[in-house]
């Protein structure tokens, strides 16, 4: 079922299906890697509504809870 | 010849470019710590390199200040070989960027750095056969040692010579037909003499390029035009033009990924992973932060507080003796005793903190800590309207504010870019710090000091929110990349803090000493007065000494000449003689927050404009009378 970044739990993968918002967001995690069809690890979640920190590719990112809401994934384990 | 080192952030650019400039770039373990470009000219094998250091960008699509930096650089048209360095073990992200470098049509080798930390991951790069696929030469380099690295300009050299060219890897059919039938259809405005290859140009177009776009308006070939073709990829993909393209190369990227590389084991056990564990842990990250500045903090006072007592003793000693040789009230004393004390502020005053601090800084930049403090700062960045990036700026601005107004470029928005540079401009400098720590750390109580840096962050904060609230800018959140700690080589972090002091050795050490005689000579000519009875509304409304005027005007050009002018000023370098405890908390109050030194001030009007420069200075000052001013009250009420 597909869901947003920020509902996938601590430790778990996730497939990219969409990005939602313009040009501008979409840009900016392309250059991090992150495409539909990328398999995100969730690393952990930052305290009191912080940060997500994801792995994609072998790097690990923050994300901010708004941008998370923005991808669009599907829970794959 | 001209070569450009290009590649993402944080992969090596500028340890690669040290090696052959000397220590020149400043290096760290975050993303975006080159911010400007470095040039330097050097010799290799014979011949004359300009070698610029870009700052790094992860695409050719610039989306901040510092990628804009790069790109201009690299569409400039006059670069001769470019090195693209990658971070190996990140070699997917990275070897996009590569496919957009190769699209220039530039002689480009391609060097894998870090190729160790590749090899921990598991990653085994075959260089053979991914040179093939490229068409470049491709060389391993683990920059920190230096491995590789005569390799890497051996073949820079010959492929100047040889001017070979990679190649351009080809997008799926359909694609390529759009491009090549744009690239005829532009044709007709194609001026010969552009510095980038119309294919470059035609796949900047498709993918909507605000630059290049731009570019086209300015020539008879409209926008409906293009957007046709553009819309041809969309209805056949189902997404934006520059989504299919993007995707495109990312999936051309995985694919020179699994053909030249094998996973041969899984990544090591990596204690790093347990050590962010707790690193970034909810509740004991927080703990950790806290417990690193103040360890920082009495590391810092630690060391500072046990050199400095035993040298102001000697160095008033001297002074002693020296009255006792000039005679008092003599012209030659006054001028020896202001130099000696200009001496004295810098050995005895400045370098016991600066040194500790510098270090300590250098290596919580070059650990990679930095990023860390950004995701756990972002949530509380939030609060005041700025995202976890912003506090990369600050901590540096505990160096020195002008690369902290500099390191703004790594934030996405001007609205940002414009609230970040005033803040970090109140956030205490090593020299403040200087003050700090030897005024009332020294003379008051180290809590004390404790309590004017917790003070200062309430006060940037409260200061943050008033300011997001007047420029309100939507908050797009936090993407930053969190690198891997690494243990960088001692001697690497040594050159960086040597690399800062000398700044103070050279550029403010004389400054210091040239004010203190200057003051010196003022007094004894009893001009000091008319500056002390200009500045007299402000030290009277403070509570400070009538003598204290002069030093804040000479504050200005460098932080540390407030103090050290101080001594000069009030006779004696017994501070406590002749000002009381409270009176020194509002004096280190107010130099604390008022107005950005020239240096800053000129930087501040580079990234900011004369306006915001301007607006800097007037909110700095009424936030510093303010403050000083409720320092005074509360210790009146108080004592």
């Amino acid at each position: 079922m597909p869901t947003t970044l920020d509902h996938i739990n601590e430790n778990r993968k996730a497939q990219v299906i969409d990005i939602q918002g313009g040009q501008g967001i979409r840009q900016r995690l392309s250059q991090m890697g992150i495409h539909p069809g990328d398999t995100i690890t969730i690393l952990r979640y930052g305290a009191l509504r912080g940060p997500i920190l994801i792995e994609i590719h072998g790097s690990q990112v923050a994300l901010g809870r708004g941008i998370a809401s923005r991808i669009t994934v599907e829970e794959t384990e | 010849m001209k070569i450009a080192m290009a590649g993402q952030p944080n992969c090596g650019k500028s340890t690669i470019f040290n090696s052959i400039a000397g220590y020149k770039a400043i290096t760290s373990n975050f993303p975006g710590t080159t911010v400007k470009y470095t040039e330097t000219r050097t010799h290799i094998f014979g011949y004359t390199c300009q070698c610029i250091d870009l700052p790094g960008t992860y695409s050719l699509t610039a989306g901040d200040a510092a990628e804009r930096e790069a790109r201009r650089h690299l569409l400039s048209g006059e670069v001769d070989v470019i090195i693209n360095v990658v971070d190996a073990s990140l070699l997917i992200r990275s070897l996009e960027l590569t496919l957009q470098l190769l699209e220039l049509e530039v002689p480009m080798v391609l060097c894998l750095n870090m190729i160790d930390e590749a090899q921990r991951k598991g990653i085994q790069i075959d260089v053979q056969k991914l040179s093939g696929l490229l068409g470049i030469p491709v060389i391993p380099t683990i920059a920190t040692t230096g491995k590789g690295l005569k390799e890497l300009f051996i073949e820079v050299l010959s492929l100047y010579e040889e001017k070979k060219k990679g190649k351009t890897l080809k997008f799926s059919k359909d694609i390529e037909e759009t491009i090549k039938e744009l690239e005829s259809d532009l044709k007709s405005v194609w001026k010969e003499d552009n510095k980038v290859p119309l294919r470059f140009f035609s796949i900047k177009l498709l993918e909507n390029d605000e630059l290049f776009v731009n570019e086209i308006r300015h020539t008879p070939y409209s926008f409906d035009r293009l957007r046709l073709f553009q819309e041809r990829l969309e209805q056949a993909h189902g997404v934006a033009s520059d989504e299919v393209i993007s995707s495109e190369r990312h999936a051309l990227a995985m694919n020179l990924f699994e053909h030249a590389s094998t996973v041969i084991h899984p990544p090591k056990k990596d204690i790093r992973i347990a050590i962010d564990h707790w690193v970034m842990h909810k509740f004991f990250g927080y703990l950790i932060l806290a417990a690193v500045f103040y360890g920082f903090f009495n590391f810092i006072f630690g060391i500072g507080g046990y050199i400095e007592k035993p040298l102001i003793g000697i160095f008033d000693q001297w002074i002693k003796t020296l009255e006792g040789y000039l005679g008092e009230g003599s012209l030659s004393f006054f001028l020896s005793k202001g130099v000696l004390q200009g001496i004295t502020g810098g050995i005895a005053i400045v370098l016991p903190y600066l040194v500790p601090f510098l270090i300590g800084l250098s290596i919580l930049e070059d650990i990679g800590y930095l990023p860390r403090v950004a995701f756990l700062m972002d949530v509380f960045m939030h609060r005041i309207g700025l995202h976890g990036k912003s506090i990369i700026p600050f901590i540096l601005g505990y160096g020195c504010s002008v690369p902290a107004v500099m390191a703004t470029r790594i934030l996405e928005f001007p609205q940002h870019r414009f609230i970040v540079s005033i803040l970090t401009t109140m956030i205490p400098c090593a020299a403040r710090i200087t003050i700090i720590f030897a005024l009332v750390a020294f003379l008051i109580s180290p809590n004390a000091a404790l309590v004017i840096f917790a003070l200062n962050l309430l006060v940037v904060a409260v200061s943050g929110k008033i300011l997001t609230t007047l420029y309100p800018q939507a908050n797009l959140g936090l993407i930053l990349e969190i690198p891997a700690y690494q243990l960088p080589p001692l001697r690497n972090t040594l050159r960086k803090s040597w690399y800062r002091i000398q700044e103070f050795i050279v550029i403010a050490w004389p400054i210091l000493i040239v004010g203190s005689a200057l003051l010196a000579l003022m007094e004894y000519g009893g001009i000091e007065r008319y500056i002390n009875w200009f500045t007299s509304p402000l030290t009277h409304l403070l509570g400070l000494p009538f003598s204290v005027g002069t030093t804040l005007i000479f504050g200005l050009l460098r932080k540390e000449l407030s103090m050290i002018m101080l001594t000069q000023a009030l006779g004696t370098s017994q501070v406590l003689t002749v000002m009381t405890k409270a009176q020194v908390m509002v004096f280190t109050v107010f130099v604390t927050f008022y107005i950005p030194c020239l240096a800053t001030i000129a930087a501040l009007c580079k990234e900011i404009g004369k306006k915001g420069a301007l607006l800097t200075i007037l909110f700095t000052l009424s936030v510093a009378i303010i403050l000083a001013f409720a320092t005074r009250v509360f210790f009146g009420i108080i004592l």
